[in-house]
């Protein structure tokens, strides 16, 4: 029977080809992806080294000094980062300070608070804001929002709180280390909005529970339950937002006014790190000054780094003590 | 515990008693004063639970919050309609079949004319992207799920994650440095710094992915006696190639606004129609033309940045809409 439909019984089960092929097919499967987690590994490298050696002229002319030195002279050959540290730190602080709260409100609101269908409308619209390209935003911020905060936003402040040196006397035109915050605002809410909803949705649902049955009101629940559960991973989601808030660097550099010195009224300008950097773009005209944007980047590079390193730190960090807790 | 009711605790003694029979109130009072007995003297086991002042105030905080959450939402929300709205409607007047095919006037400051050149260039400069950063980041999410162990996945997983957390003009000053300083700048250099910033992207979304595909599947080949390479190309891939295309139509939508790595790689171009990235001139695109146009001061030249604003956040918008629908979709497949 077997003989008649010509099959060999005794043949193996692989012909040799086919595992020649297959062993030939696994190594280079392997080989291709090894070299694609290779590069990524090393592009992070290469970045590094880049930046250093473009900036290598900079540093042995002004060394560690150039991070606190606050003129950036072209016409004189002087260059320091001071003012634009100033400037990224303000404008990504007040930016955070506004965002944190505001952020963790609509995670709130999208978590515990929004009806089911009302939740799928407003996420997904939270989410586009951050699609929104930075090169709109900004021209958006300087055509439209800016005339609105020269000649309501800030005039109200100044009036109020004028007392205060950050509020001084509005600008004309509206671009100013204030603009660049709250545009800057607006990318961040997104980010925090997003990762402290699926925090509080990831809060156990026993724990919340409890607290209604104690009689505890939505607030208390909240503050009293939802919010410490979810400390690290917020604390996280704010490092995510910083990282975002001190690279940004088209929506502020149109915003933002170029100024290249320090002032202590928010509605003057100003310049961050990534803003500098991008508004030379076509006008470094010696190899100091290009070295000089650089080290610009080099120190952004390595603020940037830590900030994502503190979020990742963070997030390892205490997730294994929650797994471990549970 | 006690700070969860210390907006329960009554502070006034009077109203401890009386809000004895208050959910809150009670709860409180226990709190403040384990030692007393639930049924103390002012007590009347019989009377109706109802609502003290202290409930009420409690209540009240609890509403304003919710009422403050959801101005947050909705100022949100207000912002994207506000955005999109001035995008729109100063777009909208220039758009026509011209202003999509026409280059710029060749003068500044006179009206008229389009941004074809910006137009083709960022789809020469988006495809090159795409077909560098796509076939990476697969592999890349191949040797994490795969092949790696734990501590070289986990290091590996970090790096795209710090990656993904650069900022973007470093990316651009960095593809700068390479090939750009002493050369000139081309379409390929913008490509590059945009399939750096796509990479991770790509990379994390597709290694979420395969490790969705079911185990059973590989199992199955494994029995079958099917090799690695046969199994990755026949079973993994085909069941994961919906959501691994999405996560690149999203990566994409982010790299195609991305302005930051071009302008250092690819912004001082001619107004003309080009295709050729590896040319000695630099690629015409969107978001530059937007940058530059923001930073001049040619009416004109404003009149077409809000046009292409609106091409631009056209495009984006549908990727990426598009782009999480396909990804919810997907997403309860498999869960189903």
């Amino acid at each position: 029977m077997v003989a008649r439909l010509g099959i060999d019984i005794w043949k193996p089960l692989h012909a040799a080809r086919g595992r020649t092929t297959d062993r030939i097919g696994d190594g280079v499967l392997y080989g291709l992806c090894m070299l694609a987690a290779l590069l990524v590994i090393v592009a992070i490298g290469a970045i590094a080294y880049q930046l250093m050696n473009g900036a290598a002229s900079s540093i042995s002319k002004f060394g560690l000094g150039f991070v606190g030195h606050t003129a950036w002279k072209p016409e004189f050959g002087i260059f320091g980062a001071g003012v634009f540290v100033y400037g990224t730190a303000v404008t990504s602080l007040a930016a955070l300070s506004l965002a944190v709260p505001i952020g963790i409100s609509i995670g709130l609101y999208l978590s515990m608070v929004a009806p089911r269908r009302v939740r799928g409308v407003i996420g997904p619209l939270v989410e586009t804001l951050a699609a929104i390209p930075s090169v709109i935003l900004g021209f958006w911020g300087i055509v439209v929002f800016g005339p609105f905060l020269s000649s309501h936003l800030e005039p109200l402040l100044h009036g109020v709180l004028g007392f205060l040196p950050i509020f001084g006397p509005a600008q004309t035109t509206g671009a100013g280390l204030f603009n660049a915050s709250l545009i800057l605002t607006i990318m961040v809410v997104p980010i925090i909005a997003s990762i402290s909803r699926d925090l509080f949705l990831s809060v156990p649902r026993e724990l919340t529970d409890g607290a209604v049955a104690l009689g505890a009101t939505r607030l208390e629940v909240v503050r009293g339950v939802v919010l410490p559960s979810a400390a690290s991973g917020l604390a996280a989601a704010t490092f995510l937002g910083l990282g975002r808030a001190l690279g940004e660097a088209i929506a502020v550099t149109q915003v933002i006014g170029a100024g290249s010195a320090i002032h202590a009224s928010l509605f003057d300008t100003g310049d961050t790190l990534a803003s500098r950097i991008a508004n030379q773009y076509q006008g470094a005209a010696t190899s100091l000054q290009i070295s000089s944007l650089f080290y610009l980047g080099l120190i952004l590079l390595v603020i940037g780094l830590l900030a994502n390193a503190v979020a990742q730190w963070i997030t390892r960090r205490f997730d294994v003590h929650r797994l471990a807790a549970r | 515990m006690s700070e969860l009711f210390d907006k329960g605790a009554g502070s006034e003694a009077a109203e401890v008693e009386v809000s004895l029979n208050g959910v809150g109130g009670s709860l409180a009072s226990g709190v403040e004063d384990p030692g007393s007995s639930p049924f103390g003297d002012g007590l009347d086991p019989a009377r109706p639970l109802s609502a003290s002042g202290n409930l009420r105030r409690r209540q009240l905080a609890s509403r304003a919050a919710e009422a403050g959450q959801t101005t947050c939402a909705l100022l949100a929300v207000a912002v994207l309609a506000i955005v999109v709205y001035s995008v729109a409607s100063r777009g909208a007047s220039i758009l026509s079949i011209g202003f999509l095919t026409k280059d710029p006037p060749a003068i500044l400051g006179t009206p008229g004319g389009g941004i074809a050149p910006a137009i083709v260039g960022t789809g020469v400069i988006m495809l090159i992207a795409t077909a560098i950063a796509m076939p990476l980041g697969i592999l890349t999410a191949l040797y994490i799920v795969e092949f790696a162990g734990g501590s070289s996945s986990r290091v590996l997983r970090m790096a795209l994650d710090l990656l993904n957390g650069l900022p973007t003009i470093v990316i651009g000053l960095f593809v700068f440095g390479l090939l750009v300083v002493g050369k000139h700048q081309s379409g390929f250099a913008g490509s590059l710094a945009l399939a750096i910033v796509m990479l991770p992207l790509i990379a994390r979304a597709t290694q979420e992915v395969l490790l969705l595909v079911p185990r059973s599947l590989r199992d199955a080949a494994d029995a079958l006696g099917v090799s690695r390479w046969r199994t990755v190309r026949g079973v993994v891939l085909p069941s994961a190639i919906g959501p691994i295309v999405t996560a690149t139509i999203l990566a994409v939508a982010r790299a195609a606004g991305e302005t930051a790595p071009l302008i250092f790689t690819t912004s001082i171009f001619a107004n003309t129609v080009s295709a050729n990235p590896f040319g000695r001139q630099a690629l015409p695109n969107i978001p530059v033309y937007i940058f530059s146009a923001s930073e001049g001061a040619d009416p004109y030249g404003f009149a077409r940045a809000w046009g292409a604003g609106l091409v631009l956040l056209t495009f984006i918008l549908i990727a990426s809409l598009g782009g999480r629908a396909m990804l919810s979709r997907s997403r309860s497949r498999y869960s189903a």
